[in-house]
């Protein structure tokens, strides 16, 4: 079966799963969120037999039904996007998510891509030049950053440059009194105000990108197809760019689908310290609020984010490689 | 670290095995310490990046120690003065609080609920990895197919989302529970990349001749198959325990975890939403903790580093000058994409 075919109709299937899965949480979970928020309720004073009407109201779930029943309406309602109402915003639950999802994933796609070419051209610059100073230092510079964490960098970034110099703001996405429009002050603002966070995400990734390209690059650059090309006579950038670089990142590219989904996992991290009003500020906000329909809903939206995310990712590998078919192994 | 099963690793299997007739148990017993301990030792301490590791990590399990036997105070408020600075005054090394806690007292409390919370979400993923990984690889076909759709599911979760939503339910305090849940999806990747590994093996001719031979699944995977992965399996046991400790600290620190007592994740906290953040005056108070997480991952990360030698039969036959001619690998396989 066609490869593009096969990964676009696993998108809803997975979607599915996920979904389930959130349900399988909200519900089934003991001591989840739905007994938690059924005690908040309680404690709140709302009377017992009302309980399950304001739960009702809250999360697309009626409580009284049978779980099959609620299993269904749960879906329905995501289906319609209705993932119920959030207790701390008094809105919907989905008007925030459609407000902090554009923000997290600028953060996330923007800090990725940055990481990942820096890391390869640093990598690909240590093959190039193995043994070399350029190499060692770079090399031990890897192994430093892979032991630091991203929230290390935020809380050090935000010490020295945010709060001492007060070169960037301490939180926010854009600054106040600006309103979205197509104009460059808003435009700087919104970069004013995610290069920290951009900047703590990038620099934490480069040392295990860097790492992994300079170990693949001096793999390939010993193959023989790379010594025929030189015999071939093909100008250096060719064979620096269509043989010795394509081969060298393929094999990073597997590795995508878990960088994105540590990546986006981290944005809760990230987005708190930062107050950067994203996802993950909004299910840790959500979290010490006891709003469980928002945390909730934020999960799902994160995790179909990742899905939607990898899907895109998987696409363009066709482009670097055009063997994408894993072919079925026998069974022994 | 030198728990692997048998050393089929160097091919030397069938030599030990017509020798052991002859050998006396004590020589058995010599052997196994030659070829398990002394030679993996010297090779990894000639590795600057080891040395320094284990010397690293050596200090955290002192720390340790130091808090089982109860050799140095427990932290408390008001024990010494407020905002003292590191090395200001001896009998408080590395300066204290807001409310005059010892900073060292806070950091050597809570070094073997991390250690042990480290350790246990390291054996959880790597163990459960493995075994998924080996198991699918090996097998292939239908339960291929199964557990591969089952671990493609995990991986399309974002660990630290379902994390904090599995905390509210379980509020995992014990570290090895605690450990469990930090990792409850991690096996996924890693089994994956263990199949793909374990893929190629399969096909290689002396599993192909067990097979032949009739042994069960089991005996290949652990005879044939284990020792080969061995030292991608040891190097991922230490990112896994790695990725434990800064998620751990991570959700501490933006206080969705429970907590009783300080830790270094709570510390930084409250350094942090405590004014730490407005003044110079505080800022060693900020540090403290983050050096003592990122020593911790830095320990982790050379020992990972220079294991990759430990396991690589080539640099081991030199060492012990079975052979002259072997070039130095590069540590293609050691880090993964995280």
């Amino acid at each position: 079966m066609n490869y593009y075919l096969k990964r676009t109709a696993q998108i809803p299937l997975t979607i599915l799963a996920v979904a389930t899965l959130t349900f399988g949480l909200i519900r089934l979970l003991p001591g989840g969120p739905f007994t938690q928020l059924r005690l908040e309720l309680l404690q709140q004073g709302v009377p017992a037999e009302q309980v399950d009407a304001r739960i009702e109201a809250l999360q697309n779930i009626r409580p009284d039904a049978p779980l099959w029943q609620q299993y269904l309406d749960y879906m329905v309602g995501v289906a319609q996007l209705d993932l119920g109402q959030s207790i701390s915003l008094n809105e919907p639950v989905i008007d925030v998510l459609a407000r902090s999802l554009p923000w997290t994933v600028f953060l996330v796609v923007t800090s990725t891509i940055l990481m990942f070419v820096i890391g390869v051209v640093i990598g690909a610059l240590q093959a190039y030049w193995e043994g070399s100073r350029f190499d060692r230092i770079t090399s031990g510079g890897s192994i430093f950053l892979l032991s630091v964490p991203y929230y290390i960098f935020a809380v050090i970034f935000l010490f020295f440059l945010a709060f001492q110099l007060q070169l960037f703001p301490t939180g926010n996405a854009v600054a106040r009194g600006v309103d979205a429009s197509l104009s460059l002050a808003y435009f700087s603002s919104v970069l004013h105000h995610a290069t920290l966070p951009i900047l703590a995400f990038t620099i934490s990734g480069i040392g295990s990108t860097a790492l992994n390209m300079r170990g693949n690059g001096i793999q390939v650059l010993g193959e023989e197809y790379v010594e025929v090309a030189r015999l071939r006579g093909l100008s250096n950038n060719r064979i620096a760019t269509r043989y010795v670089a394509r081969n060298a990142i393929l094999p990073m590219y597997t590795g995508l689908l878990l960088l994105i989904g540590f990546r986006l996992g981290g944005t809760v991290v990230l987005e708190e310290i930062f107050s950067y009003p994203g996802l993950g500020y909004y299910m840790i906000q959500a979290v010490n609020a006891n709003d469980y329909p928002l945390m909730m809903g934020c999960f799902l939206v994160i995790t179909v984010t990742l899905v939607v995310g990898v899907y895109i990712a998987d696409l363009t590998y066709g482009l670097i490689d055009p063997r994408i078919s894993a072919g079925d192994s026998d069974e022994y | 670290m030198s728990t692997e099963p048998d050393s089929a690793a160097e091919g030397i299997d069938w030599r030990s095995e017509s020798s052991n007739v002859e050998m006396s148990r004590r020589d058995q017993l010599s052997e196994l310490y030659e070829q398990k301990i002394r030679v993996p030792a010297v090779v990894a301490w000639s590795d600057d990046r080891t040395r320094l590791g284990i010397l690293i990590l050596s200090v955290y399990l002192f720390m340790a120690l130091v808090d089982v036997l109860g050799l140095w105070r427990d932290p408390s408020p008001n024990q010494a003065d407020r905002f003292l600075r590191p090395f200001e005054n001896m009998q408080y090394p590395l300066g204290t609080t807001n409310s005059g806690v010892d900073l060292l007292a806070l950091i050597i409390d809570s070094t073997p609920f991390i250690l042990l919370m480290v350790l246990a979400g390291g054996v959880w993923a790597t163990t459960l990895a493995v075994a998924v990984g080996t198991l699918s690889g090996y097998k292939g076909g239908t339960v291929d197919t199964v557990i591969t759709t089952i671990s493609d599911f995990f991986m399309a979760i974002p660990g630290l989302p379902l994390v904090i939503v599995l905390a509210i339910a379980l509020s995992p305090e014990n570290p090895i529970l605690l450990g469990v849940v930090l990792t409850i999806n991690y096996w996924a990747g890693l089994g994956r990349s263990i199949r793909s590994q374990v893929l190629s093996i399969r096909e290689a001719s002396y599993v192909e001749a067990s097979r032949t031979m009739g042994t069960s699944t089991p005996r290949i995977i652990i005879k044939d198959v284990l020792p080969n992965i061995m030292p991608y399996v040891m190097v991922n046991f230490v990112l896994a325990a790695r990725y434990t400790i800064f998620a751990a600290v991570g959700l501490y620190f933006i206080g969705v975890l429970p907590y009783s007592g300080q830790n270094w994740g709570v510390t930084l906290s409250n350094a942090y939403y405590q004014g730490g953040l407005f003044s110079m005056q505080a800022l060693h108070w900020l540090l403290v903790p983050i050096i003592a997480i990122v020593g911790l991952a830095f320990g982790l990360i050379l020992l990972s580093q220079g294991m990759d030698r430990i396991f690589n039969p080539r640099v081991r036959t030199r060492l012990t000058g079975e052979s002259e001619s072997v070039t130095e690998d590069t540590d293609a396989s050691t880090t993964e994409m995280i």
